[in-house]
């Protein structure tokens, strides 16, 4: 099943690009501060079983109206304006990251009109004694080793979006371009400090909710999951053995056998 | 021409293996460095060093803020240069500036400088970066893609303060204030002039062209690499026909005077390396977060000057080099006043921020430099722009009837 991009216009005027496939239960998929990777086999896979539907956050990809979004609860309710606009009804949301940071959002924001959560090593959340390293002074070549447990995985990854040629003056272009316009939106949010106090909102959340984490995460620690745990004390935690952050792309198998288990 | 010794006040005692040591002179430099002792020596080494500036002639003396910065110890420039209008009465006082999107509220800034021109007699140059990533963004948090709108509300508030002769309310996105009211005022009216210290964002181009500000470029890499970010602000000033007055440009550069050139290379170079190797050491993921720079500044396509020299590179520069390049101005007060003459002309500016105290130069050596540009170049480049000799617009007006401070006798006598 292979999955379709199509784009919709928000209300509130943000064009959103998304790729979609299978039927079923809409289950909404959140990509995380990186965009989302175009090595996704989990959507399809998923697809067999739900509606997928996998939008980019305006500054990523074909999806315009970043201006428009300038803090926590715009991203949330931009969440659901695209929910609105594609006419899903209480649909699983699924957020890796940033994307789960923002899932978890919407779902306190407006905590009925969805039916489950699945946090994948969520952002949103701090711990003192683990200092979530700072990804807007980190220079590229520093990246793999964070992101995934084989950082040769995270490489892969990486260089599948373009071919990187640093001396070429159009290129270098571009990705500074492409660059500034996502982690520059994402930086609304994440920046300086990954925490926009979605602690305190998280008694509202009522959804069934699962939280899924690489115990070889090196960017948000799994330390951050016994603190989920905590604060959502009806979730159920889920670990990964040799995964790092990217989950759903190192482990793709383990990854979608998690969530259906979990989303029925 | 407007000249104006501008100080950095660098931290002369990095050691030997600080970049090997160390990533960055900026941001996350270990404070076990810094020693507050020889720092209290140090501060009134350099505010001795910028009144002196002052008895030499300059026209203006200027100080600029950072942040966590080896080779910038003022995150208050207010407080050094309310220190100079108590022992200095001619020149201007350039502060270069305050970074308005980190003062909260913003206000501030309007009541402290109010109270600098006010204490100065109005001798204030105003200026207001958009401030550094290093800053801006690493130090103070503001969000890289919010700081020029913040930046841009902020100066609003503060330009409406001093102009505005009743309270108003100020409902803006990030400041909202119920009672504006700026007390004091300051004695240049409607407000001091206004220098903006740029990197080569479009838009600030573009906002001093509006506003009719001084556009400063600030970089430390010489003026042969300013001058593709100075057409491109005079492009964008033709474009808006505004008159081409040279005083609506800056441009700072490393000035190193001796007697001969063989003597300026003996004299000034290893304070020189120490200034290119140590002191612009910065690591390079605190020069440019997403979002800081606008997309339409990315695509302006000038990426070659973006591109930061290179620590590396500069310190294989031989001295020869750095002269060709234009790094620095250095030589025998001749050579000085042909480069500067080139430099004046070339990037079409009537102000320069000129950098006599250089990295860990000693004082008597930036007294010796600065006391040969003064009397031996300064007179020869003063009337490079006569058709603009009485275009005042960009320096400060003060008030002719100032207070002479008195003498207080010393404690020797008193007892």
């Amino acid at each position: 099943m292979s999955m379709q991009q199509r784009t919709v216009t928000t209300k509130r005027g943000c064009e959103v690009a998304y790729l979609e496939a299978g039927s079923g239960q809409p289950l909404l998929f959140l990509h995380g501060a990186g965009g989302l990777f175009p090595q996704n086999p989990f959507l399809e896979t998923l697809a067999g079983r739900y509606r997928v539907i996998a939008p980019w956050w305006p500054g990523y990809g074909e999806s315009r109206g970043e201006e428009l979004l300038e803090d926590m609860l715009d991203f949330a309710l931009h969440g659901w304006d695209v929910v609105d606009a594609l006419g899903l009804e209480r649909p699983h949301l699924m957020g890796h990251s940033m994307g789960g940071m923002i899932a978890a959002e919407m779902a306190v924001t407006a905590p009925h009109d969805l039916d489950r959560l699945v946090l994948v090593c969520p952002a949103g959340l701090w711990l003192d004694e683990h200092p979530i390293p700072d990804i807007f002074s980190l220079m590229p070549y520093e990246l793999p080793a964070l992101l995934t447990h084989d950082p040769a995985v995270a490489m892969r990854l990486l260089a599948g979006a373009a071919e990187l040629d640093f001396n070429n003056m159009e290129v270098l272009k571009q990705f500074l371009v492409v660059n500034a316009r996502q982690l520059g939106t994402a930086g609304k949010i994440l920046f300086p400090i990954p925490n926009r106090r979605l602690s305190k909102r998280l008694y509202r959340l009522a959804a069934p909710t699962q939280v899924l984490w690489g115990e070889s995460d090196r960017l948000i620690v799994p330390a951050y999951a016994a603190r989920w745990q905590a604060m959502v004390p009806h979730a159920s935690v889920q670990r990964f053995a040799d995964c790092g952050h990217l989950v759903p792309y190192e482990q793709p198998e383990a990854f979608v056998a998690a969530v259906t288990d979990f989303l029925g | 021409m407007k000249f104006t010794w501008f100080h950095l006040m660098p931290w002369p005692n990095l050691p030997d293996d600080f970049r090997s040591s160390n990533r960055s002179v900026w941001v996350d430099i270990p404070s076990s460095l810094y020693d507050p002792e020889q720092g209290h020596h140090l501060y009134h080494e350099y505010l001795d060093q910028l009144e002196y500036a002052d008895a030499l002639g300059f026209d203006a003396i200027a100080v600029n803020e950072h942040h966590q910065n080896g080779y910038g110890l003022m995150p208050s420039p207010n407080l050094i240069a309310a220190a100079l209008t108590r022992r200095t009465s001619r020149a201007a006082i350039g502060v270069i500036g305050n970074s308005l999107a980190l003062y909260n509220p913003p206000i501030r800034v309007a009541e402290e400088f109010a109270m600098l021109d006010v204490m100065s007699g109005g001798r204030l140059m105003a200026g207001f970066p958009v401030g550094t990533p290093m800053d801006t963004n690493f130090c103070y948090g503001q969000i890289p893609a919010l700081t020029r709108d913040k930046y841009l509300e902020a100066h609003d508030l503060v330009i409406r303060a001093w102009r505005e002769t009743e309270p108003f309310a100020f409902d803006g996105k990030y400041n909202q204030l119920r009672w504006v009211n700026c007390w004091p005022k300051p004695i240049q009216q409607p407000h001091p002039p206004i220098f903006i210290p740029g990197g080569g964002s479009v838009e600030t181009w573009d906002f001093c062209v509006e506003n009719d500000y001084n556009y400063s470029y600030l970089s430390f890499t010489g003026y042969l690499r300013g001058k593709a970010l100075l057409d491109g602000y005079w492009e964008r000033v033709a474009k808006a026909g505004k008159d081409e007055s040279p005083y609506r440009g800056a441009f700072a550069q490393v000035v190193c005077v001796a007697d001969t050139d063989e003597e300026a290379e003996r004299l000034y170079r290893p304070h020189v390396d120490y200034f290119f190797n140590r002191c612009l050491h910065v690591h390079t993921g605190f020069a440019d977060p997403p979002g800081y720079r606008t997309v339409a500044t990315i695509k302006t396509g000038a990426l070659n000057q973006y591109k930061p020299l290179t620590p590396d590179a500069l310190g294989e520069l031989p001295w020869g080099q750095l002269i060709d390049e234009g790094n620095i101005i250095a030589g025998s007060p001749a050579t000085v006043r042909e480069r500067m003459e080139d430099l004046i002309r070339n990037l079409h500016v009537g102000h320069v921020f000129l950098l006599f105290q250089v990295g860990n130069m000693p004082g008597e050596l930036v007294r010796h430099s600065s006391k040969l540009f003064a009397e031996q170049v300064m007179p020869h480049l003063r009337s490079m722009w006569p058709d603009w000799s009485d275009d005042q617009r960009w320096f400060p007006q003060p008030m002719s009837d100032r207070r002479e401070l008195e003498k207080q006798p010393s404690q020797a006598m008193v007892a």
